[in-house]
């Protein structure tokens, strides 16, 4: 009884905070009830027993991809409002086919029942429920476990080849080349006579290259 | 845990991970792409001997089924993607792509299409298809200095999104109300018992989400500017093995275990071919641009194969086999002519720029109309005997408004392929292209022959696919 109860508070605080994402003015309000959605249906698969789904769910999506999303709302400036501008033009077209395909999702779906088959209990083997699910992605679907890595891969060389680009002005430490270097590479003893200083001229090393001083970038020129 | 049905597979992973280490690990002052794209060419073609030789039955724990028709569809897709990656090797040296991701992405791509061919579990459709489309969103944006790039991958990855969603909530719908993931026994307790609505709604969604990736209308709005937008060596490649891929998904899926729903889905699939068809040919005469005419005209094309499977039966499960492989042929020949067009190093997509190529250039002209009359189904070419057969098996199958749809539309398609060749004989001669790159010029060849002597392949291609369906049917009854 308890448990129908709570299965329906959650169920009605995911449905409203999911529409509240699509309808919240602020783009930063919308993540964070996205952020409240995930909690939810965190709780409705501890409700079904699944409590390494609701974690998972919990670490992976409220802590890394909601906060993301956050990042990146809160990093690019982007005038939602603006974007928003179409919505009043286009919002009685999209009301009207959501109607009609809501009606017709009714229509089909009023002979049935809430819960057409009770689904049959599975075996309790004495396992947790991670315990279970390492063992059948280890064995039996090893070949989509796998597949799985290979479409993150997929992802990762997409991330890298669109975003990675090799800059020239960049300040990049090479180990290598440090421990190369010698002090008589880089440094010269000068012996001023006191009160005179250097009268602004500048003393190369004997090993001094152009190519070992990277340019500074353009920002510090300025500043200086 | 037969693992060895899915040999080509793994192969063809490993070579794609060995080629991208190659390329990282290489000198980074030079670029490997020419380097990858003979590796990645050279394991497409070992693939494709393996899959070949490989073995029939279900594997890996019922998730991977390999029989004539994954091979099938697995030959014509491997073929597909070695021609466009065969097209790029010169398009991208000289539109400045020199990512030897390039090639890598197409082959781990393939080998989405390749598990896409040989799913037997509704997981294994899902990740083969992401496998398959993840790289074709980054494909498609790899110009990323390029606006019209960064605009195809980025429409291409928030709508095949939304379809991903849309698939992904059809299919938990099938799996609640069948009980199973596994294909075979979605279909026995579907033959078992009544159809439940949620179990139509579910196909509805999976139907859509399918569909999507077919570009087929009405759910093709982005066709036409992914395809513009992304370079031309991409276009070629989405243009034509990824629908053959989605064609094996939908054909596995809807003639397998949602094969008791075929009164449903029937209906379904005719209105999606009839739109397609009709828009594919009306919204192409306006088209100045070739890439967008090539889009509207593989919208099209997508509705007449999906005519074969709204008949249902063997016929017809053959008529799409063949008609997938002509126009994986002529697809892959017309974007080799189009890569051609190059003009001071300036890529040409626009219609005008074909003025007079027939007297600048009688040999790329040559090609480019035959690949024109192939697709608007001139007989003794390629096109003409997929269309034929299509029409046969719909109004075999009584599908009569299909097959009158199909004919009118033929004609009216007939219009914009001719009007390309007519401004390539018949205008006053434009500046002369670029030279071109053998590899494009051997593509061009080898399309061409086989589109022009497809009468001497006819039987082999024929016989291969009847084997296909039949395999495809019987494993669906027993």
């Amino acid at each position: 009884m308890i448990v129908t109860a709570f299965f329906y508070i959650f169920a009605a605080i995911l449905v409203a905070s999911a529409g509240m994402v699509v309808a919240a003015r602020n783009p930063v309000h919308a993540v964070l009830f996205l952020i409240l959605a995930f909690f939810n249906a965190a709780g409705l698969f501890l409700i079904a027993g699944a409590e390494f789904l609701a974690m998972i769910l919990v670490i992976v999506y409220v802590g890394a991809v909601a906060v993301l999303f956050l990042f990146v709302v809160m990093m690019l400036d982007i005038r939602f409002d603006q974007m928003r501008e179409g919505l009043q033009r286009y919002a009685p077209i999209g009301a009207a086919v959501g109607l009609v395909l809501f009606a017709e999702l009714v229509a089909t779906l009023a002979g049935l029942k809430i819960a057409p088959v009770e689904a049959a209990a599975p075996a309790a083997s004495g396992l947790t429920n991670s315990a279970e699910l390492g063992l059948v992605i280890y064995t039996r679907y090893i070949f989509l476990f796998q597949a799985c890595g290979i479409v993150l891969l997929v992802a990762m060389i997409g991330a890298i080849v669109l975003t990675l680009r090799e800059r020239v002005s960049s300040r990049k430490q090479d180990i290598a080349v440090q421990h190369a270097r010698h002090p008589a590479d880089t440094l010269v003893m000068a012996d001023p006579v006191a009160g005179s200083g250097m009268d602004g001229q500048i003393l190369r090393a004997p090993g001094w290259t152009p190519a070992l001083d990277k340019p500074a970038p353009a920002r510090l020129e300025t500043t200086s | 845990m037969n693992w060895t049905l899915a040999v080509p597979e793994l192969v063809l992973v490993l070579c794609g991970l060995a080629t991208l280490t190659i390329g990282v690990l290489g000198d980074k002052a030079k670029s490997h792409a020419g380097l990858a794209t003979w590796l990645s060419i050279a394991s497409l073609l070992f693939a494709g001997v393996l899959v070949l030789l490989s073995p029939s039955g279900i594997g890996l724990g019922g998730v991977f089924i390999n029989d004539a028709f994954a091979r099938f569809m697995k030959i014509v897709a491997i073929g597909g993607a070695i021609l466009a990656m065969a097209v790029g090797f010169d398009s991208n040296r000289r539109a400045g792509l020199r990512h030897f991701e390039f090639p890598v992405l197409m082959v781990f791509s393939t080998a989405g299409m390749m598990v896409m061919a040989s799913s037997a579990n509704l997981m294994t459709l899902y990740i083969g298809l992401e496998l398959q489309s993840f790289a074709l969103y980054v494909l498609c944006a790899i110009d990323r200095d390029r606006l019209g790039s960064s605009e195809a991958g980025l429409k291409y990855f928030v709508l095949g999104s939304l379809a991903s969603g849309l698939l992904l909530y059809g299919l938990s719908l099938v799996y609640g109300f069948s009980g199973s993931l596994d294909y075979a026994a979605i279909a026995t307790a579907l033959h078992a018992g009544a159809i439940s609505p949620g179990l139509l709604v579910g196909m509805v969604f999976v139907v859509v989400g399918l569909v999507f990736k077919l570009s087929a209308v009405p759910f093709h709005m982005w066709t036409p500017d992914v395809y513009e937008g992304a370079p031309a060596s991409v276009t070629a490649f989405l243009a034509g093995a990824p629908k053959v891929a989605a064609f094996a998904l939908l054909i596995r899926v809807l003639l397998g275990p949602l094969g008791a729903l075929a009164h449903q889905w029937q209906l379904l699939i005719e209105i999606v071919a009839v739109c397609s068809m009709v828009l594919g040919s009306l919204a192409a005469i306006a088209q100045t641009d070739i890439k967008r005419l090539m889009a509207y005209s593989s919208i099209g094309h997508m509705g007449y194969a999906l005519m074969g499977i709204a008949a249902g039966n063997e016929a017809g499960t053959t008529a799409t086999l063949v008609y997938l492989f002509t126009y994986v042929v002529m697809n892959a020949g017309a974007f080799a002519c189009i890569v051609a067009m190059r003009r001071r190093g300036e890529a040409q997509t626009d219609i005008a720029a074909l003025a007079g190529l027939g007297r600048r250039d009688p040999a790329l002209a040559m090609g480019m109309a035959i690949f024109m009359f192939s697709m608007a189904g001139v007989p003794p070419l390629a096109g003409f005997f997929g269309k034929l057969l299509v029409f046969v098996a719909a109004v075999k199958s009584g599908l009569w408004v299909l097959a009158g749809v199909g004919i009118v539309t033929s004609v009216i398609g007939a219009f914009y392929y001719l009007r390309v060749v007519r401004v390539m004989y018949f205008d006053t001669p434009a500046e002369a292209f670029d030279a071109r790159a053998r590899s494009t010029s051997a593509v061009a060849l080898v399309s061409g022959l086989a589109t022009a002597g497809f009468v001497l392949i006819w039987a082999p291609v024929m016989a291969a696919a009847a084997l296909a369906a039949r395999s495809l049917l019987a494993g669906t009854v027993g």
